[in-house]
């Protein structure tokens, strides 16, 4: 397969993820959304450490520095969500709006 | 076509789908599960990228320990007028205006990388890459290493401060 397969590929799912991200309500789906879109990043970090101008295993050790920040992301924002959930016995995003009034 | 290219495109057609079948489901549990298939179909991809670690570390972290802390998260903020709920934020303009950008973007990137092409035949990830990647890793990279031990650690310990419970809300227990 070419690399720009690969790359179109992880352009999809980006989108994907973009998209939900922008309009679903549930505050998990949307961390999910962006999860996703990290994926299609570390997509992207695999395919050029295959595909790319220098090939090597350099972009397999970016990729797992990735996911090791995307789940850290995911724990804070789920215990912010659960903070949330506390406070005001809702995780629909558009109700987070205290601070817009 | 070689054995390859089909197996990309059975990958790549479950990724998608996993991800399309998480954009249409409403119940909440079910778009994590579809997730999943979505976080499996990306880790094969890693095996036909000769990227043999990152593919088992996908499915431990992804299709394993992130998927269980959202369905853990789902589990105790769950309420049952959930389903009956509108699932979106805003109206169909608001969608729609999503629906344009996202595509116009996908449109924007997609005539960059359409044509990209670096001539590598992709024979050089042969062999031994894990052995590889632990010796950059504790080489080359050991700041950034300890570093990332670092961010786990305070991300760590900032969940479990977030999540507590206030000092005047568990001493009424």
């Amino acid at each position: 397969m070419t690399l720009s397969a690969y790359l179109a590929l992880a352009l999809i799912l980006f989108c994907i993820g973009l998209y939900g991200a922008l309009t679903k309500r549930n505050t998990v789906i949307v961390l999910i959304c962006i999860e996703l879109m990290l994926n299609a990043v570390n997509i992207n970090f695999v395919a050029f450490a295959k595909y790319g101008a220098h090939p090597g295993v350099r972009g397999h050790v970016f990729a797992l520095f990735a996911i090791a920040v995307a789940a850290a992301e995911a724990a804070v924002g789920l215990a912010a969500l659960i903070a949330f959930y506390r406070s005001r016995k809702t995780v629909q995003v558009d109700e987070a709006n205290s601070l817009k009034h | 076509m070689s054995g390859t290219d089909i197996a990309f495109f059975l990958l790549a057609l479950a990724a998608i789908a996993g991800g399309v079948t998480m954009l249409q489901l409403t119940n909440v549990v079910h778009m994590v599960v579809a997730l999943v298939m979505t976080f499996l179909g990306i880790a094969g991809l890693y095996v036909l990228l000769s990227a043999e670690f990152v593919a088992v570390v996908q499915v431990l972290i992804y299709s394993g320990a992130i998927t269980i802390i959202m369905l853990f998260a789902i589990m105790l903020t769950r309420h049952h007028r959930d389903e009956k709920e509108r699932q979106t934020t805003g109206g169909v303009w608001h969608k729609a205006v999503a629906a344009i950008s996202v595509i116009a973007f996908g449109l924007a990137v997609y005539f960059g990388i359409r044509r990209l092409d670096f001539g590598a035949d992709g024979s050089a990830l042969a062999g031994d890459n894990v052995k590889t990647i632990g010796k950059l890793l504790y080489s080359y990279y050991t700041i950034p290493f300890e570093i990332v031990s670092v961010i786990l650690l305070v991300a760590l310990i900032g969940a479990i401060v977030l999540a507590k419970k206030d000092g005047k809300e568990a001493g009424d227990k």
